[in-house]
């Protein structure tokens, strides 16, 4: 390094110069603006987030849902349609999910009208996708929101109280992690499941075990800490210390995990419905819509892409904004100067470059 | 040492027996298995349902039942295992029945594991090396997109585009040539960017790989290589020669010109072995001719690294040994590719040589002939290896990148550098042996996910697996069944874990298992 004469500073530019680049950077600055600045640099993740408002809209306005009531298939008494139980509230698309139409175009191939196709029944697979990606949605949200709260619950007292409540918790983990994933999934499904609701309950209630052990390792280092002894000393309670003190300090960990636990719930939820251990019918998702059409891959390839093209791009979706968020709350995976680019070495190669 | 397996093993255990408790359970409440037989109303079924329900002792509660399994599962430590029996496969044994489910599962779990984890981390590494390259992105892009895709989606894409139109392709192998150079340039645009350094040695890498390439393909095309492909002994000496530099390579001492002999000796001493060899595999037809051969090669393998190893003994002996081992892989395949004509000839004709049914040809299931089953099962083996693997690998890949750029900012690979060493001996030795310490824990909870997905993988290619009898079993809800599922299941993971432990403990000194 070139030595250079310093002319006696002040004392603020000599606080100033022992400051790193990056910390310069977000000097003077809550978490929450540094993470959400960070997050909107992040382009993959915020078209992630844009694709994914796009996709939940869609889904939600194009058929409409079904709110309450038993979900079966009845016919209606006054002129002998199909309905469903429960209230319908409809959408702007103008075919339901779970009626039969005339079939339109020979094998019902896309057209217009039915721009993903109709199966052999005529029935419109546009309506059966959206209606699946509703239900499936329904299930990650259940999953994400019931696996954060439990895991961070029970990782947070057995981190932070630690001592014989905290084996009994973590061998209560083993045991469910022991358990393949799929395993517990089917025979949960098979016993309880059939609808969204149901479904994603339970598979929340079993998907914390990692995200507990997480956090109760991030409770282990930071229960040592000067600032909770601070907090103890100034009188907190045991609950305050968890909740106001330490779990905003583990924000991250916690945040980016439930995000990739609910790309991890999407793929869970198309699986066991394609077993048939998840969703079944009459209630649709996109892991049944495959299962149900598999055999007719030769015939009518159009059953089978769109289904799974919408379970990849929510999963990818959900993947990149975890992973936008990741880079957000981890200051240390920060942009690096790139190396010297091909095309200036081309230059310099053919000896056209500028110097 | 043995003390602590005992205690890991009695922790595990008793946490497996709380779960297996949770799924018996779960199971036995999961529905009613004589629903089917309430319905009718025909007056012999009051009987049937009465056999049944003696049969499966459902007057008991499943509580007590549970203990009555696991009185009979506890006796497989003696040698007699009695899982019960299962009622929808005829009153077989659940543990005959798991037998044969058994071997297939676990072959195509174990083998999908092991090539995810070779992958996974080669390419994982090579993308941390060239962070923030073009390469790098595309892979971690692709990581992306093979991270969220549906496994039972991506086996029916496999199965189509992979079996059936790979197939009609065998069946008439015509390369065109502007295939032939569209893949060699693509390979070496690849290889360029994994490379990368200096555009000039850039130029000359993708030059070289896409004359290789392109000439490999266009040679095949010509020689019909693909309509009766063969192995022989060029082919055994090419792989062996390409083995050895792996194998030099990746314990860096590809400079070393000691190794380079000794390894050189053990290539030519296999290649010198391959025509005394074919005695052996004839008439000693039996998987184990395969550890007898590998031992027998690595034997020579020490003997080339004592005799021309010099100053690097030890090290000569060791590389040598693992060159020689590992050259038994193209001896074996040179065997099955020799029944390749035959094999075409007994399969059936409809399905092609690689196969989307079962796990193996009825017809070969039971032949006399090892090798031949060998390539029948491979082709098996395929497609479903490869759907487990696209989402396993991404997972392995995304892993070691982040951990060997964390291992790449430590202070003893900056000391490594300061001292001169060159930069393979910095990454093989230095960085890649610290980065397989947090992977070797990643593998035990990978195995659970790969079981999950090999159920599924296994509907979709047909397999009468344990992922067959676990759906049998739980829509049914014969109990025993589901229950010696989850017992192998729960087993393995268990000795997936060990493992693990053990690996940690060699991998990392600091880690000492013998005070613990």
């Amino acid at each position: 390094m070139a030595r250079k004469k310093v002319t006696a500073p002040n004392t603020e530019q000599l606080a100033l110069s022992e400051l790193t680049i990056e910390q310069r950077q977000i000097e003077g600055l809550s978490l929450s603006t540094v993470v959400r600045r960070r997050f909107f640099q992040h382009k993959a993740a915020v078209t992630s987030i844009i694709v994914l408002g796009i996709i939940v809209l869609l889904a939600f306005t194009s058929v409409g849902t079904i709110v309450g009531g038993t979900g079966r298939l009845a016919a209606d008494t006054t002129n002998g349609e199909i309905i469903l139980d429960g209230l319908r509230i409809s959408g702007w698309w103008p075919f339901d999910w779970y009626k039969n139409y005339p079939i339109t175009t020979p094998g019902g191939l896309p057209s217009w009208e039915h721009p993903f196709g109709q199966d052999t029944l005529g029935k419109d697979i546009f309506a059966r996708v959206m209606r699946g990606i509703q239900q499936s949605l329904t299930v990650v949200t259940l999953i994400g929101f019931l696996a954060t709260v439990l895991g961070v619950v029970i990782g947070a007292v057995a981190g932070f109280i630690r001592g014989w409540l905290d084996s009994l918790l973590m061998r209560m983990t083993d045991a469910i992690i022991i358990i393949p994933g799929l395993i517990l999934g089917a025979v949960l499904g098979r016993t309880i499941g059939g609808n969204a609701i149901s479904l994603g309950i339970l598979l929340g209630l079993v998907s914390w075990t990692g995200l507990a052990r997480l956090v109760r390792g991030e409770f282990l280092a930071l229960r040592e800490r000067e600032f909770v002894d601070a907090a103890r000393v100034a009188g907190a309670s045991n609950f305050r210390i968890i909740f106001r003190h330490i779990l905003p300090n583990s924000i991250g960990i916690v945040v980016v995990n439930a995000t990739l636990l609910m790309s991890a719930a999407i793929l869970t939820e198309t699986a066991l419905s394609f077993l048939g251990f998840g969703i079944t019918a009459p209630d649709i998702s996109l892991g049944q819509i495959i299962s149900q059409y598999n055999e007719a891959f030769k015939t009518r390839p159009w059953l089978f892409w769109w289904p799974g093209f919408f379970i990849v791009v929510v999963a990818l979706c959900i993947n990149f904004i975890g992973d936008g968020l990741r880079d957000a709350f981890d200051p240390r995976q920060r942009n690096m100067p790139k190396s010297m680019s091909l095309s200036r070495q081309f230059r310099e190669l053919t000896g056209g470059g500028s110097k | 040492m043995l003390s602590f397996i005992t205690r890991r093993l009695a922790a595990t255990l008793a946490v497996l027996l709380v779960a297996s408790f949770v799924v018996y359970m779960l199971t036995a409440n999961s529905g009613d298995p004589l629903e089917a037989l309430r319905t009718q109303n025909d007056p012999a079924s009051v009987a049937k349902r009465a056999t049944l329900t003696e049969k499966l002792d459902l007057d008991t509660p499943p509580f007590f039942r549970y203990f009555k399994w696991l009185g009979g599962a506890a006796s497989c430590v003696i040698g007699q295992c009695n899982l019960g029996i299962s009622v929808i496969r005829g009153d077989e044994p659940v543990a005959s029945a798991l037998g044969n489910a058994m071997q297939s599962t676990l072959s195509l779990v174990i083998l999908a594991t092991v090539l995810s984890i070779l992958f996974g981390v080669a390419i994982g590494m090579t993308t941390a090396l060239r962070q923030y390259s073009g390469y790098d992105y595309t892979v971690t892009f692709a990581a992306f997109i093979f991270y969220s895709l549906p496994i039972f989606w991506v086996a029916v894409l496999l199965k189509e585009f992979g079996a059936i139109r790979f197939n009609e392709f065998l069946g008439d192998p015509h390369i065109p040539w502007w295939i032939a150079i569209t893949i060699g340039l693509g390979l070496a645009l690849v290889v360029q960017a994994v490379v990368g350094g200096h555009v000039r040695l850039r130029l000359r890498t993708a030059g070289i790989s896409f004359l290789l390439t392109s000439g490999i393909l266009i040679l095949l095309d010509i020689t019909q290589w693909l309509k009766s492909p063969s192995i022989g002994i060029v082919g055994v000496a090419l792989l062996g020669i390409g083995l050895g530099a792996l194998v030099l390579f990746v314990t860096s001492n590809l400079t070393k010109r000691t190794l380079q002999l000794s390894v050189g000796a053990t290539v030519l001493a296999v290649v010198a072995m391959w025509f005394p060899l074919q005695f052996l595999w004839f008439y000693f037809n039996n998987p184990f001719a395969i550890v007898v051969v590998a031992v027998l090669l690595a034997g020579l393998g020490v003997a080339a690294g004592f005799f021309l190893g010099g100053d690097d003994r030890t090290e000569a002996m060791r590389v040598a040994a693992i060159t020689g081992a590992l050259s038994t892989a193209p001896l074996v395949l040179d065997q099955m590719f020799m029944r390749w004509s035959d094999y075409v000839q007994i399969i059936p004709l409809r399905s092609g040589v690689i196969s989307t049914i079962g796990a193996n040809t009825p017809v070969l299931a039971n032949s006399e002939d090892t090798w031949m089953r060998m390539l029948d099962s491979s082709t098996h083996l395929i497609l479903p290896t490869a759907a487990l693997m696209i989402i396993s690998v991404a997972g392995y890949t995304r892993y070691t990148r982040a951990t060997l750029l964390e291992v790449l900012n430590q202070d003893y690979v900056r000391t490594a550098r300061a001292k001169g060493l060159p930069e393979t001996t910095v990454i093989m030795r230095h960085a890649f042996r610290n980065t397989l310490i947090p992977i070797a824990t990643i593998v035990a909870f990978d195995f659970g996910a790969v079981i999950g997905g090999a159920i599924i993988t296994e509907r979709v290619f047909a397999w009468q697996g344990m992922g067959a009898l676990f759906n049998q079993g739980l829509r049914e809800v014969d109990v025993n069944l589901v229950m010696g599922v989850f017992l192998v299941t729960g087993v393995a993971a268990v000795v997936f874990n060990i493992l693990a432990d053990l690996a940690y403990s060699a991998l990392d000194p600091r880690i000492r298992i013998t005070e613990a």
